[in-house]
């Protein structure tokens, strides 16, 4: 297991432009006799695409909701574009944004309309333009004024990506952003993210059973397992160090707890 | 939506992006407006018509002059003022949207703000086509009553947005199990702000309580005014102090049950 010794006085000065994205530092968050985070600690280069692995109960999403504000943690240090979360989290939010499959997108309004008022919340300046720019970018042109209800599960993956995008993020969180779509939309959303990444130079935080979608966008992966973090490097490293050619099977071994000679 | 309700001011875009968002959703609905505008104008009529009969029977109800009536108005902008506030969140729950919310640069004070517009807008649609039926009808003119309809309405939905503010702190942190407590809190309140009757009617250690209550000096200042051609500015103002305490004290509930939902998960899963 590999040792991550990052602590809170380690973290950048806050506010700076040049902090790291992200910085966790002994991040941990108990439910009752629960560990779901055990003492998590990790720094995420601005620009860059970690993935953050684990099977169901890892820890992935509470880590990534403790991120956005949404839990708290039971003890522990974050801090998001130089600005310590929770309690800064009104300099960040509006710079940061997040997509799930689990967090609906209201389902009686149309795309446009959704996208008006995120936009408006966000602030986003010359809003009408920059929601034809995003139909433009993701196809959303035929049904941006039919009911989110109304859409197909891959179309709704489109318009909450848009939603996610409409701020143009510096931080990007993505909890499973393929989940439930086929191969051809799947493979189309990771298009996106990387072109966004490219163009923009946000930084994305991305959790995901999803291998092979790791194992092409990120620089950096994250595994998790009962809360605690199993390994930590580029995938290429962490493939070699488990003598495997997939991150599928390097999963499979933390899953199934079966360590590689010379990791440790 | 940040951790602190009034860090760095409140910002009027943000209150009108969810203002907007209400409204698309209500314009998206016929029966929802229908049902707004349906049951105000069922209370109306049925009551309207039991106060007619009784005043040709009983020499007391003749000389009261419109109490039932202007109760039942009164009480509608008690529990239609809630109910508007609340069903709004209530969309953003049944929406499963409250994580977008919550990680969005959206205060709590905002948010409630926007609730608070909400339950004017919806009152409004469902509030005015009632007291002009009980104008034709009735020939009951609330509007008639001048200045103090204003004190009496704004107590009241001051104490709904109260309750309002309350309620929905509950369901952010207990989920929709706790959902029934929205439709049902205020049904607890009627008895004792003594809406259809007069607080001497208590027994006098209830009437402790009844006198805590902000909407029992709009019931009894309505009741004083219709039928000895009185306004109690007193009461009005003794309301009004209640009411800026339970506005503070359910804003701070609110606030104490939107962290302990942070503390418990709850935000993730909004479902029951």
């Amino acid at each position: 297991m590999m040792k991550v010794g990052t602590v809170r006085d380690q973290f950048a000065t806050p506010g700076r432009d040049d902090a790291a994205a992200i910085e966790v530092a002994q991040l941990s968050k108990f439910y009752k006799a629960t560990r779901a985070v055990d003492n998590v600690s990790f720094r995420i280069a601005r620009g860059s695409i970690t993935g953050l692995l684990g099977g169901n109960g890892a820890g992935k999403t509470t880590t990534i909701a403790m991120i956005m504000g949404l839990v708290l943690p039971s003890s522990g240090h974050i801090r998001v574009l130089g600005h310590s979360m929770p309690e800064q989290s009104a300099e960040v939010l509006g710079r940061m944004n997040f997509e799930s499959p689990y967090v609906d997108m209201p389902m009686r309004l149309t795309v446009r309309q959704n996208l008006t008022i995120f936009g408006r919340l966000y602030a986003v300046e010359n809003l009408d333009h920059r929601i034809e720019r995003l139909a433009y970018d993701l196809d959303l042109g035929d049904f941006l004024d039919r009911a989110n209800g109304k859409l197909s599960a891959g179309q709704k993956t489109r318009v909450a990506l848009a939603k996610a995008l409409i701020n143009q993020p510096e931080l990007l969180l993505l909890d499973e952003p393929t989940a439930s779509l086929d191969p051809d939309t799947a493979d189309w959303v990771r298009e996106h993210i990387e072109t966004y990444r490219k163009e923009i130079g946000a930084t994305i935080l991305l959790a995901s059973h999803n291998m092979p979608e790791v194992e092409r966008l990120c620089d950096r992966v994250i595994i998790m397992k009962r809360g605690r973090i199993e390994d930590d490097d580029s995938p290429e490293q962490i493939m070699a160090r488990y003598n495997r050619t997939t991150l599928e099977e390097v999963f499979l071994d933390v899953a199934r707890g079966r360590v590689q000679e010379g990791t440790s | 939506m940040s951790t602190h309700a009034l860090a760095g001011g409140i910002a009027p875009h943000r209150i009108s992006a969810m203002v907007l968002r209400y409204w698309y959703l209500l314009l998206s609905s016929w029966p929802r407006l229908l049902e707004l505008v349906y049951w105000p104008a069922l209370q109306i009529i049925t009551w309207g018509f039991l106060q007619n009969y009784i005043s040709q029977n009983a020499g007391f109800f003749a000389r009261a002059g419109g109490t039932l009536v202007g109760a039942v108005i009164l009480w509608d902008i008690l529990f239609r003022g809630q109910l508007g506030f609340s069903i709004s969140f209530l969309e953003e729950m049944w929406a499963r949207n409250m994580g977008n919310l919550m990680m969005s640069p959206l205060k709590p004070i905002e948010f409630l703000i926007a609730l608070m517009v909400m339950s004017l807008i919806r009152l409004a649609i469902g509030v005015i086509p009632m007291t002009l039926l009980a104008v034709i009808f009735f020939d009951f003119n609330l509007y008639g009553i001048g200045f103090p309809l204003v004190a009496f309405f704004c107590n009241l939905i001051f104490t709904s947005w109260s309750v309002g503010i309350f309620v929905s702190g509950l369901v952010l942190r207990h989920g929709l199990g706790a959902e029934s407590i929205v439709w049902t809190l205020m049904f607890g309140l009627m008895p004792l702000a003594c809406v259809y009757y007069p607080v001497t009617v208590l027994p006098h250690w209830l009437q402790y309580v009844a006198w805590a209550l902000p909407p029992t000096y709009a019931f009894e200042g309505m009741r004083a005014l219709l039928m000895r051609h009185e306004f109690r500015g007193d009461l009005m103002a003794q309301a009004f102090a209640i009411n800026v305490l339970l506005l503070v004290a359910s804003f701070a509930i609110f606030l104490v049950l939107l962290r302990s939902a942070r503390k418990h998960g709850s935000l993730l899963q909004s479902g029951e």
